[in-house]
């Protein structure tokens, strides 16, 4: 571990990723991206979905050509992936019709290796992982966990210097994706692995905290490496350590502390407001959050970290709805913690109508897409607007994916604060209309 | 049960601009077959020996088995057509354009319009021999059953996951790899399903293809096809029955032996990434897993196709995406304009073909023909609806009726049809009664149980918990029919008209006249005008009627069927 001076695995310069729209700005995933990977270390990539870290990978890895910038693999220009570097997905990516054993060989079979060396290594790797006896398995028979060690064997058998992971433990629950981390890291400091360097693509602040030796932080819309920590303490890590535990809500700081800015300025700011992407977050989890931040133990001020651990959300599905209820004037985030405001506590407080009142004053006060949809339908001779317009309008600022998540938003609350009505078949807004109910059965 | 997309509805294709160049593409192909059968229609057919068929029930286990073999070698050229188009269609964006279409518009051709022409091209190819008159039977089969396999291959290679994907393009695998471990299996359930359906339909056309008459000589293959048309001329009742027994017994054989083990087997390659619990193993694939000499044969074959399937075959690959790349404007246009080009005279061959000898007002007529035969398919549905809905709801949610019923449902649709308009004929002629309207039943003997069938399954894979609830809230009578069951059923039932209706226009060709003995039955609509045009040697009627049915088809699909099944499965499924 001490070739610092030896030539880099990987180094990344000025990457940049972006896709082309004819009406208006580039869409940009990834902006002015630097990353240099050297032997002998665990990176890890930590960022929100829609942070271009998945993308990232990808383009370490080959499979995609980034927009402009200079990828090198060991000194050499990448063009596709490269021999030495292997994959783990999220979602195992193994093929279910052939056995574990099929699996593993797959790659050793891509590179040509013959009939008895190929049994040998895939047999040394399923051993190596743990999966002895699982040879004649299929995919199916096997639990999470065990499919995640065959994704990991199947990546170990070809030799790789350098190990790519896509969120390789989300998909798993928690105990058996403990179970596996430590196993991986164990091996890793008893240098079993026939590996160089892992690099590792989380949104678990934790995870990545647990595993890596370097942490890139990156920032959404576009994104960029926010924030670049090494973590100093020794393997294996305890999770308990107050020095542990600082550092986790150090990150929780930086990733909260970043997102409300970037929605206040973004790139191209429309005048009404309606680049703002919108998580369709359920009214009922709004709810439900804020009922249980007014109550015990909080009484009014959570720390996030802590938050997450009781709710069992990752943060990916906190920070969205954290920074709803803030966009909404329910709850404020600041590093690292959420407090409930003064209409938050109204909110809770009220009866269910009257929630629905309240919703509904904020979310015209602080969505303009909805007020924009309701001027439109009010405008209409036939109160009817369809939904094309505004998603197209809506594009103009976004990812089509974006546009999608932020017109579910508004249709889920709109709809719940009595603004509009949406009609899924004719894919319409429209007004709601008193009649419509008395003739319901 | 599985339930798959049928292949006419499959996609989010809409009518377009592809679909007109595809259609007049299509129809160029076809006369110029009849271009090229016409210049050899001069070599006398008579100079090939025709083998006399015997009515002695003896020789049928040998025409059975005859035509069998016709099915299953159009069966392996359907599988090489499959494999080659759907892929060059899946790989190349600019092939797929206007190869689609055209598989679109393929699939709604009333293929037994061109019987006799292709027959003709097939012996003008091999003169005098009986290689071409088999030929042109097996091609007629092939296009029975190429079109929905290849869509069905086409669809899977188009929806390949994504991770899948990327883990074949990561750890390098060169495309021949990539197509044996990747897209045929993942595309295995679906085409087995649609291979299956193909067999079945397959039968039809294996009986319609074996005696053919062209001009004033009929030309008869050994086949079971070819004993029911002797039988029929010779007004042999008897032999009718033994032909309808031993075809009972094939379409058994094929059912228990090939049918079923091959469905279970292909759940195998079912991309889901739980195990789920399927039905009993059909005693034909536990004969070949259990069994050891079975087990060391599969083994054996099994070992040599791998090997075959890793071969690298290294052909130049593109494992890197670069997703701001753009396809070239220049060539996106010469392509385009290549494709114009070729419609436009297409197109022009066409209306020179067909103007020289036809006025307006035979398009008129057919069009008039047209809608009668389209009367008849709807009042058939209307009709087979009526009868088979309540039967198959009623089927499907008791699952001990299901477990008789749906087998015998399959195995029925597997059924030639052709075989059992004999009887049906007799008693028109007996009875004295009107062709018009009593030998419309015949368009849908053979095509209703895929209504019956899909309806069995829809009620069966009724969830439970709504059963009970439906109960809880007593909910009985016509409101259980219209907000219960047959919003339950109606993609499943959809699934099945549409292939009971797309038969249904093909078989009016064969159904709507029909002879018994000397006695001729004639009814009106487009498959009668169809076939009597083929029978006068009116080259330009079947191509301008051929036409015409096939714009009905389509229009039929895109208007009526697609929509209503985007919005049966949009708002019957949950989430």
């Amino acid at each position: 571990m001490d070739q610092t001076f030896t030539q880099p695995l990987v180094s990344i310069r000025n990457c940049r990723q972006a896709y082309h729209k004819e009406a208006s700005a580039d869409l940009v995933v990834l902006d002015d991206v630097d990353l240099t990977l050297h032997e002998g270390e665990i990176v890890a990539l930590l960022g929100r979905s829609g942070s271009g870290k998945s993308t990232l990978l990808r383009i370490v890895s080959g499979l995609l050509k980034p927009t402009a910038g200079e990828v090198k693999w060991r000194g050499q220009d990448l063009k596709g992936p490269a021999e030495g570097v292997a994959m783990v997905f999220q979602s195992f990516a193994l093929f279910p019709w052939l056995t574990v054993q099929e699996n593993v060989e797959l790659g050793l079979e891509a590179l040509g290796v013959k009939k008895d060396e190929r049994d040998e290594r895939s047999e040394d790797a399923i051993d190596l992982i743990g999966l002895g006896g699982y040879d004649t398995a299929y995919p199916k028979e096997l639990s999470g966990g065990m499919r995640q060690r065959v994704g990991l064997a199947r990546a170990l058998v070809v030799h790789p210097d350098l190990l790519l992971m896509d969120e390789p433990f989300s998909a798993l629950d928690v105990l058996t994706a403990e179970t596996l981390r430590t196993d991986l890291i164990d091996l890793w400091m008893e240098k079993k692995l026939p590996l160089k360097s892992i690099l590792i693509v989380t949104h678990n602040i934790e995870e990545a905290v647990l595993m890596a030796d370097r942490i890139l932080v990156f920032s959404s819309n576009p994104g960029r490496v926010a924030h670049e920590l090494k973590v100093p303490f020794p393997h294996p890590r305890n999770r308990f350590d107050p020095a542990f535990r600082q550092m986790v809500d150090d990150i929780y700081g930086i990733m909260t502390r970043r997102a409300p800015k970037e929605v206040q300025a973004p790139a191209t700011a429309a005048p009404t407001g309606f680049a703002t992407p919108l998580y369709p977050v359920s009214t009922n989890l709004m709810a439900g959050l804020l009922e249980t931040l007014s109550g015990p133990p909080y009484h009014g001020r959570a720390d996030l970290p802590a938050l997450a651990a009781a709710l069992q959300f990752e943060v990916d599905e906190l920070l969205p709805l954290g920074e709803t209820l803030q966009l909404l004037g329910f709850a404020r985030l600041e590093e690292g913690d959420i407090f409930l405001t003064d209409t938050g506590r109204k909110f809770v407080d009220a009866e269910t109508e009257q929630r629905q009142e309240i919703f509904s004053e904020q979310l015209r006060a602080h969505v303009p897409l909805v007020n924009a949809i309701r001027s439109v339908i009010d405008q209409r001779s036939n109160h009817r607007a369809p939904a094309l317009r505004f998603r197209d309008e809506l594009e103009d600022h976004m990812s089509p994916e974006y546009a999608e998540e932020t017109l579910r938003a508004v249709i889920t609350w709109g709809r719940y604060a009595e603004i509009f009505e949406y009609d899924e078949e004719a894919q319409q807004f429209s007004l709601e209309e008193e009649d419509e109910e008395d003739e319901a059965e | 049960m599985s339930n798959y997309t049928p292949t006419a509805l499959a996609g989010r294709r809409l009518p377009n601009r592809w679909d007109g160049a595809a259609l007049l593409i299509v129809m160029g192909l076809l006369l110029a077959l009849v271009g090229v059968g016409r210049g050899t229609i001069h070599i006398s057919l008579t100079t090939i020996q025709n083998q006399p068929i015997h009515l002695d029930p003896k020789w049928l286990p040998y025409y059975a088995l005859r035509s069998t073999a016709r099915m299953f070698l159009a069966l392996l050229f359907s599988l090489l057509f499959t494999l080659t188009y759907a892929t060059l269609a899946a790989k190349s964006r600019r092939a797929a354009m206007v190869l689609i279409p055209i598989l679109d518009i393929l699939q709604s051709v009333p293929i037994l319009g061109f019987l006799t022409f292709t027959t003709v091209f097939f012996l003008g190819l091999f003169p005098g021999q009986v290689m071409g008159a088999e030929l042109a039977s097996v091609f007629v089969i092939f296009t029975s059953q190429a079109w929905n396999m290849a869509f069905s291959f086409y669809q899977a290679l188009t929806t390949l996951p994504m991770d899948l994907q990327e883990a074949s393009r990561c750890f390098r695998l060169s495309p021949w790899q990539k197509f044996w471990r990747l897209d045929v299996p993942f595309a295995m359930p679906g085409l087995v399903w649609n291979t299956m359906l193909s067999m079945s339909g397959g039968w039809f056309f294996v009986v319609a293809s074996e005696a053919v008459t062209v001009g004033n000589t009929t030309f008869t293959l050994p086949g079971i096809g070819s004993y029911v048309a002797t039988a029929l001329a010779e007004k042999n009742l008897p032999a009718i029955f033994y032909a309808i027994l031993t075809m009972l017994v094939v379409i058994f054989l094929y059912d228990q032996l090939l049918f079923r083990p091959l469905v279970a087997w292909s759940g195998k390659f079912r991309f889901e990434t739980t195990a789920t619990l399927s039905g009993p193993e059909p005693w034909m694939l536990k004969l070949l897993r259990r069994t050891a000499l079975f087990q060391e044969i599969g083994d054996r074959i099994g070992a040599v196709l791998r090997s075959i399937a890793s071969l690298r075959l290294a052909l130049p690959a593109k494992y890197q995406v670069d997703e701001n790349a753009e396809p070239s404007k220049l060539i996106d246009g010469l392509w385009f304009a290549v494709i114009g080009l070729i419609a436009l005279y297409a197109g022009w061959r066409i209306i020179e073909f067909v103007s020289a000898t036809l006025h307006w007002r035979d398009l008129g007529t057919a069009v008039l023909m047209g809608a009668f035969t389209m009367i008849r398919v709807i009042v058939l549905m209307a009709i087979a609806a009526l009868i088979w809905v309540p039967i198959g709801v009623w089927i499907g949610l008791r699952p001990k009726a299901t477990r008789v019923a749906q087998p015998i449902a399959q195995f029925l649709a597997a059924f030639p049809a052709n075989l059992l308009f004999p009887p049906f004929v007799l008693m028109i002629v007996h009875f004295h009664l009107s062709p018009d309207i009593w030998l419309t039943p015949l368009m849908l003997i053979g095509t209703q149980w895929y209504v019956l069938f899909n309806v069995i399954a829809g009620a069966a894979a009724f969830p439970g918990d709504m059963k009970e609830a439906v109960a809880n809230f007593h909910i009985k009578g016509v409101l259980w029919w219209r907000k219960v069951m047959i919003p339950g059923i109606l993609p499943y039932f959809i699934t099945g008209a549409i292939t009971a209706s797309g038969g249904a226009w093909n078989a009016s060709i064969v159904a709507e006249v029909a002879s018994w003995g000397n006695d001729n039955l004639t009814a009106h609509g487009l498959g009668a005008y169809i076939a009597q045009a083929t029978n006068n040697g009116d080259t330009p009627r079947v191509v301008l009627g051929v036409v015409v049915m096939s714009c009905f088809v389509i229009t039929f699909n895109r208007i009526l069927w697609r929509p209503l099944y985007d919005y049966a499965t949009r708002r019957t499924t949950l989430g």
